[in-house]
């Protein structure tokens, strides 16, 4: 099972845009270690939220017919710690797109709750987040990989579904 | 545009996609050697450079793969003539002078120099008028 790192997708423009969100709770496996007492998301696991999100979109993009990995972080800076209780939005949007990859360009917010619980509170910009992919079925180079598309598996398959999204992914595949 | 213009354009989009200083940003300096670019970074370029230019680039146009996997382009790990011929053949705005020299196949990404990028947009810009 792949661990996700996203909960829902809130907003999907075909070839365009992605919001997705992520609610971050105390009993995560990483908290236990980052830090022991008082637990921070790491950032490299706000990253790979982000690289889920504007996977998905790049994935959308190309009816999921490519396999898509993530090539590079071309630019990412946080300037908030995310907590337990706390939600992460992330938003992308589709810089470039061809045969080969993808660009995106990507922004992390956070909602925190506040005193009044029916006062939910304003997204607060965390931080940017830019990423290359990569279409894995265009760039294999020699190197040898799984004939099923092992990224849009199944737990993805079941994000995109519970939001609402329709993926056209065949059932069975193998994560 | 003028041929500062692209320059300052191209040095840009390097700095960005390389994240290096201004001063390592030389006409000569090669990408893979002196920037530091790994093949994952001509993904990165090629759309960047494509925003900061507005043109298409088609897939090979700027970095064309599979030469150096042609056998009959590559042996012994060095370009054969004909290997050579099909990189210039495809690749006008690269500086050759120092492949002609070495014609090893770790030596080609020499030729992807910032001039000849600078040429190759210049080149692009020309095309669409």
């Amino acid at each position: 099972m792949r661990w996700l790192w996203i909960d829902r997708i809130v907003h999907l423009e075909a070839g365009a845009k992605i919001a997705a969100v992520k609610n971050v709770t105390s009993s995560e496996d990483p908290f236990g270690e980052h830090f022991p007492g008082q637990p921070v998301m790491h950032g490299s696991l706000i990253i790979a939220g982000m690289a889920q999100t504007a996977g998905i979109l790049v994935g959308h993009t190309g009816q999921f017919a490519e396999t898509v990995i993530l090539a590079k972080v071309s630019d990412a800076t946080l300037q908030a710690d995310a907590r337990p209780g706390d939600t992460l939005l992330y938003e992308a949007e589709l810089k470039s797109f061809d045969t080969v990859g993808a660009s995106t360009a990507g922004t992390v917010s956070l909602l925190s709750p506040g005193a009044d619980p029916s006062q939910p509170s304003e997204p607060r910009r965390i931080g940017s987040i830019d990423l290359v992919f990569s279409h894995l079925d265009q760039n294999r180079a020699g190197a040898e990989f799984p004939e099923h598309n092992f990224v849009f598996g199944p737990s993805f398959k079941m994000v995109l579904e519970q939001s609402g999204i329709k993926t056209g992914i065949e059932g069975g595949i193998q994560d | 545009m003028t041929h500062d213009e692209v320059y300052a354009k191209v040095s840009e989009v390097l700095m960005d996609a390389l994240a290096v200083d201004e001063d390592e940003v030389t006409p000569e300096a090669p990408l893979t050697g002196a920037l530091g670019a790994e093949s994952i970074d001509f993904l990165d370029i090629v759309f960047k450079l494509e925003q900061a230019f507005g043109f298409k680039i088609a897939q090979g146009e700027l970095f064309p793969d599979n030469v150096t996997q042609d056998p009959e382009f590559v042996q012994g790990g060095k370009l054969t003539p004909k290997g050579l011929e099909a990189l210039r053949e495809r690749l006008p705005h690269a500086d050759f002078s120092k492949l002609d020299a070495d014609p090893s196949v770790a030596k080609v990404g020499e030729i992807f120099t910032v001039s000849a990028l600078v040429r190759f947009c210049e080149s692009k810009l020309q095309a669409a008028g």
